[in-house]
């Protein structure tokens, strides 16, 4: 085995989960799973990441995965400053570099990266002697919300190996899709993708998965559902008639539920279009681990932070 | 002042032969064997070197005027020079667009008065390049553009493309067609494909250049004029232009060498380099090209030269601007086809000098022949050099060849019977 878990600790950037091996995935898991307990603590707070600074740099806007992220690096005691796009210089036409490099001058120790456009982060990792987490960069990579799929995936599954996922929706789109569908590859999952054809990439073959024709394919003996989020305010009216057709052909309801295996679990990134892509008997039934996905979304990002954090400077 | 080229092997497109070549008054006065000049004669020795008509490039931009911060013409007549290149034709989307005979002059001017490059700027075919109204192409005919074209922009309209393609022919000229669906083509970056299902970059389908192509074709078919179809890069393109030859049409076209060269697998990087348009295709597409190159499918090679400042390439992939530089990479890049024996010698001369003067209809080059001018490039077949930011003369360093080790290099480039570049 050539991974060494040495390796990892003090990795300069995580851009990707196709630049990981399986035994590295596996590793921020485990370490996740260490750093989930402290949330459970009555003092959420340790002392690992102390002053360390960790600069929130969101080009594009994000609530949730940006608070995750703050949360994450405040129980690591790292001091968290949040850079949002729209207050930003971007919009006085400063580049994407020289903005990286002016706050690098800050002595800032970990970006947390979300960008609109593909590439961006690693882009930027290049760039930078700060070590970079991407958090979404166009429609290539959000790997921490894999990881913490992955993680929920493990607490409800015990294993990977030969368990059946489906993902549904817009697959072409979805950067979540992608780090899911390159980390599942290694992990042995099997993985089917279904969702509308103007969802899905013309030509599928570098993801290595089954492409499902409807619903009841996608769904028959599947171990996990997860269900992607219709960008509404972004897909343009060629790529779907209405979302009440969407909810009928693409979505998930309890009764649909019925076509996967009993003991299935659905997924979602959130946040969830109720009666889109997720009926709320769908969505709130016992199935549903959504609100464990956000939770288990801290222990992930604090694992990563920790990784990245731990030996930059001693 | 005379020049005397010494046992250097002659391509012509039909033909090779060792031969010396003297020099007189700017042509080519007399090809033999052992011509005696005394000792007076500026010689050049040729041996085991190889002399081929002056390269001549149907597509470049020289951004003069306007956008003189990526390149202007006195620095792409040097890239020419240095890339073997003795004939330019520069696109029309300068800044004021090249859409009258004031600016077409002034850019013939411009470059005459540098006396390293003839250039033929190609007119735009509306005004503005805003596939609106026609432009004075018959002024701009008259101060010397040859072909007329809004490249960079496809023009929408198949009446506007028509009148066009009518208007140019009636005044002796030919139309080179940037073919591109732009509503297919949306916010694609790269080619549509598994490398932009990989990359998550959005692709554009050949099919955005295949279906234009097919309107331009038929647009020629019902006005009889002469289209060119510029830097076709996709497999399908390649079928339908010589469905198009096949049935008579008059049609003819060009490849850059970087769709011969790359494919798509390069943007796994996200380098902005690799950023152009039409994208680097899938391998089949780029095995293709080299067929079409063989079997002559494809009549020409052009550079589609697009320097950009530096500081535009470095930005997000999606932001960054289309384009390559190529003048002085034209000759390593194709010579690598003949390395490979996809083409010989005498296609590499038809496909860079001879077809390209035969399509704009210049007789005085093209040939090495007695009564010719003699523009001629000398090339050195087996030199490895690293292709560097001293050697390259391009304000613009937009080439992921930049310091990269090349082979094959036009030592000499002659203009006229001057030496204007020595490598």
């Amino acid at each position: 085995m050539s991974f060494k878990k040495k390796d990892l600790i003090g990795l300069k950037d995580l851009i990707g989960l196709k630049d990981l091996s399986k035994d590295e995935i596996l590793f921020i898991l485990e370490t996740a799973e260490k750093f989930k307990e402290i949330g459970k603590r009555d003092v959420k707070k340790v002392p690992t990441l102390k002053g360390r600074t960790v600069v929130n740099l969101f080009f594009e806007p994000s609530t949730r995965t940006r608070t995750s992220f703050e949360i994450a690096a405040k129980r690591l005691s790292a001091d968290t400053i949040n850079f949002s796009a729209s207050s930003s210089s971007t919009s006085k036409g400063e580049t994407l570099i020289d903005t990286i490099r002016n706050i690098e001058s800050m002595s800032a120790d970990i970006f947390v990266v979300r960008h609109a456009f593909s590439g961006s982060a690693k882009f930027i990792a290049e760039n930078t002697r700060t070590k970079i987490i991407n958090a979404g960069d166009g429609t290539n990579e959000h790997p921490t919300q894999a990881l913490l799929d992955l993680m929920t995936i493990k607490e409800h599954k015990k294993t990977f190996e030969n368990l059946n996922v489906s993902i549904i929706g817009d697959i072409t789109h979805s950067r979540v899709a992608r780090s899911n569908i390159w980390a599942m590859k290694k992990l042995g999952i099997n993985l089917k993708l279904f969702g509308p054809k103007t969802m899905l990439p013309v030509n599928t073959d570098p993801f290595g998965c089954d492409v499902c024709t409807n619903i009841e394919e996608a769904l028959e003996n599947t171990d996990v559902i997860m269900m992607l989020r219709i960008q509404m305010e972004r897909q343009s009216k060629t790529l779907l008639p209405s979302v009440k057709e969407y909810a009928k052909l693409f979505g998930l309801n309890r009764k649909k539920m019925q076509m996967a295996k009993k003991d299935a679990i659905i997924m979602h990134p959130g946040p969830i279009n109720r009666g889109v892509e997720l009926a709320s008997d769908a969505a709130d039934s016992p199935k549903s681990v959504i609100l464990n996905q956000v939770e288990n979304g801290v222990a992930v990002r604090m694992a990563v932070l920790y990784l990245l954090g731990i030996h930059n400077g001693g | 002042m005379d020049l005397l080229l010494k046992g250097g092997t002659i391509i012509n497109h039909d033909e090779e032969a060792v031969s010396d070549i003297l020099i007189k008054e700017g042509k080519i006065s007399k090809i033999a064997k052992n011509i005696n000049t005394g000792s007076k004669t500026e010689t050049i020795d040729c041996t085991n070197l190889i002399i081929t008509p002056g390269l001549i490039d149907m597509h470049v931009h020289f951004r003069d005027p306007g956008l003189e911060y990526k390149e202007d013409i006195f620095s792409g007549c040097d890239a020419a020079a240095a890339g073997g290149v003795t004939t330019c034709f520069p696109m029309a989307n300068t800044k004021p667009v090249n859409d009258n005979a004031f600016l077409t002059l002034y850019m013939i001017d411009k470059a005459k008065n540098y006396g390293k490059t003839d250039i033929f700027p190609v007119g735009a075919i509306t005004k503005g390049m805003k596939g609106e109204e026609l432009a004075e192409m018959g002024e701009m005919k008259q101060a010397g553009a040859l072909a007329f074209s809004d490249d960079g922009l496809p023009i929408v309209s198949s009446e506007v493309m028509r009148r066009g393609l009518e208007y140019a022919s009636g005044i002796g000229a030919f139309i080179i067609t940037h073919s591109e669906d732009l509503s297919l083509v949306g916010d694609g970056v790269i080619n549509e494909g598994e490398i932009s299902t990989i990359t998550g970059l959005k692709g554009i389908p050949s099919e955005a250049e295949e279906i234009m192509i097919s309107r331009d074709i038929l647009l020629s078919k019902l006005t009889g004029a002469h289209i060119h179809i510029a830097h076709v890069s996709t497999k399908g393109s390649v079928d339908l232009i010589r469905r198009a030859k096949d049935k008579g049409l008059n049609v003819t076209c060009e490849a850059a060498p970087h769709h011969f060269t790359f494919t798509d697998e390069e943007l796994l990087n996200y380098d902005t380099n690799y950023k152009m348009n039409p994208p680097l295709r899938g391998k089949e597409d780029v095995e293709y090209i080299k067929s079409a190159l063989k079997d002559g499918t494809i009549d020409i090679i052009a550079t589609d030269h697009a320097p950009h400042h530096p500081d535009e390439k470095f930005v997000e992939f999606d932001k960054a601007p289309n384009g390559i530089i190529g003048l002085q990479t034209l000759v390593p890049l194709t010579f690598k086809l003949i390395d490979d024996g996809i083409i010989g010698l005498k296609e590499f001369v038809k496909l860079t000098s001879y077809k390209p003067a035969k399509i704009a209809g210049l007789t005085d080059r093209g040939e090495i022949k007695e009564g010719k001018i003699a523009d001629i490039t000398i090339i050195d077949t087996d030199k490895t050099y690293l292709y560097d930011d001293k050697l390259n003369k391009s304000k613009a360093k937009n080439s992921p060849l930049l310091g990269a080790s090349l082979q094959a290099i036009a030592l000499y480039t002659i203009k006229r019977g001057r030496i204007v570049h020595k490598n």
